[in-house]
């Protein structure tokens, strides 16, 4: 490991307070966009969705990136933890998602450092709304990115799922959201099995389901692809924490869901 | 026109040092002390609002003796250094070494330039990847840096908290032998009892992100 030298601390900087996008900004190194007239093309991300269980919230996503009608990429990642107790999943174009995220995951580090007290849910989730926001000139070119967010609210223990849309609008969900180019075909599966109090592998199972659902008849989404082992990626997040299912559990659930839609 | 008095260099850096000192002095001390899970930090620190030990980052907590406001903003500014350099490259470019050598630099410009200097003083601790030689940075109001090995002491009673940890460390200490060995330390050098602790932890089975606090109601059974 190498030592990297530093410059001085960064101790008059005008006043940018506990936001981290602000201290980008204000040393001049904030993300930058320019683009010419016209549509750009780049990978983009296609079916997540969450949804409440009695006592936390399941995030879940396929790993299939698309640009125009070809498969860009069959195992990204597609759902991230933001911080101990919330996660964000990404749709739309992957590139720029995807460092929303690490932006996103910085932020609610940072202010949680410098404060000594993390952001209350709603608190991250009007954040990612800003962030969201800061995107539009990129949407007006094609470059859309509309995350979901969900989390373990502290305040009164039980779960929350938070949409988006690409002006920055932000709307809780009483029990499921889902966004990306399947989500109609995976809310209209979560619209018939969903009920209240589920239990948490219940819930992840119905997740499972759910993509694989949405995967039949979007092509976009990728499907549990069995013999190549690409699961989707799945976390849970209770009063514990965040915890991110391993393949072992998912695989049966997979190859359940695949077994029962042929 | 008034002509200001001629003062020697080597007399405002002497002034300035002992006005630092003093300040520092009044401040109650902290100590680091590497033990078989990590890194602890115990503050003397009867307020449970204002901390003096903090995260930095993954691997790096800061400690802070001496005015409060000045310390507060070397901690925020770190954090904001860390921050920055972890986004631009990578988490695994962000080291308590380049961190301590900015600390350095800013107290040492500080000391120099300004007409008051920080009557502050510092300490990084870093969680080795391995497990083994945890590093640990003392840097003082002027900018002079330590590389400390096994425990440091920052504050007014560092000299003898220091010495007193000469005897009283092992090696593979647990927490409960790392947090009596502190307790013993600052009983010999302030000759009395601590009245309140902040207590803190770097240990890699706390995941990423190493750094804990530790109530102390749970340390003191």
């Amino acid at each position: 490991m190498t030592d990297r030298p530093f410059g001085p601390l960064p101790l008059d900087i005008p006043a940018p307070g506990s936001s981290f996008s602000d201290l980008l900004e204000s040393v001049g190194a904030a993300p930058k966009l320019t683009l010419p007239e016209g549509a750009v093309s780049a990978p983009e991300g296609t079916t997540v969705l969450a949804l409440k269980y009695d006592g936390g919230v399941v995030m879940a996503g396929d790993r299939r990136a698309t640009e125009g009608h070809l498969v860009a990429h069959r195992r990204i990642r597609k759902v991230f933890p933001a911080d101990r107790q919330s996660a964000v999943a990404i749709a739309g174009t992957a590139g720029l998602a995807i460092d929303m995220v690490r932006l996103f995951q910085v932020e609610l580090e940072h202010y949680e450092k410098i404060e000594g007290l993390a952001l209350s849910l709603e608190g991250k989730a009007s954040f990612l709304a800003r962030l969201v926001r800061g995107q539009l000139p990129l949407a007006m070119q094609g470059l859309v990115v509309v995350p979901l967010f969900a989390g373990y609210d502290t305040r009164d223990e039980s779960g929350k799922v938070y949409t988006f849309d690409v002006v920055g609008g932000r709307y809780e969900e009483t029990d499921f959201g889902s966004t990306g180019s399947g989500s109609r075909l995976a809310k209209a599966y979560l619209r018939t099995v969903y009920e209240e109090a589920l239990d948490g592998s219940t819930a992840v199972e119905i997740a499972v389901n759910a993509l694989v659902s949405a995967s039949r008849e979007d092509t976009a989404t990728g499907g549990p692809d069995l013999r190549r082992g690409i699961l989707p990626n799945i976390v849970r997040i209770d009063s514990s924490g965040l915890e991110e299912m391993s393949d072992d559990v998912l695989f049966p659930l997979a190859e359940a869901a695949v077994e029962s839609v042929r | 026109m008034s002509i200001p008095f001629y003062v020697a260099p080597e007399q405002l850096v002497r002034d300035k040092a002992e006005f630092a000192r003093k300040g520092i002095a009044r401040g109650r001390s902290i100590v680091a002390i590497d033990y078989a899970d990590g890194v602890l930090l115990m503050a003397e620190n009867p307020s449970s609002a204002l901390r003096k030990i903090s995260e930095v980052y993954d691997r790096i907590a800061f400690a802070g003796v001496g005015k409060y406001n000045e310390f507060e903003t070397l901690r925020k500014a770190g954090i904001r250094q860390a921050d920055l350099m972890g986004y631009l490259y990578s988490r695994e470019d962000v080291t308590a070494m380049g961190l301590a050598t900015a600390f350095a630099q800013t107290l040492g410009m500080i000391f120099t330039r300004d007409p008051k200097p920080f009557e502050v003083e510092v300490l990084l601790a870093e969680l080795s990847e391995d497990g083994t030689e945890h590093r640990l940075f003392r840097v003082t109001y002027d900018g002079t840096l330590y590389d400390e090995r096994r425990f440091a002491a920052i504050g007014g009673k560092s000299e003898q908290l220091a010495e007193a940890l000469g005897e009283l460390w092992s090696e593979n200490m647990t927490f409960d032998e790392g947090f009596a060995a502190g307790t013993e330390a600052f009983a010999r050098a302030e000759g009395r009892e601590s009245e309140g602790w902040e207590l803190a932890v770097l240990d890699a089975s706390n995941g990423r992100r190493t750094f804990k606090r530790v109530d102390p109601t749970d340390a003191d059974e």
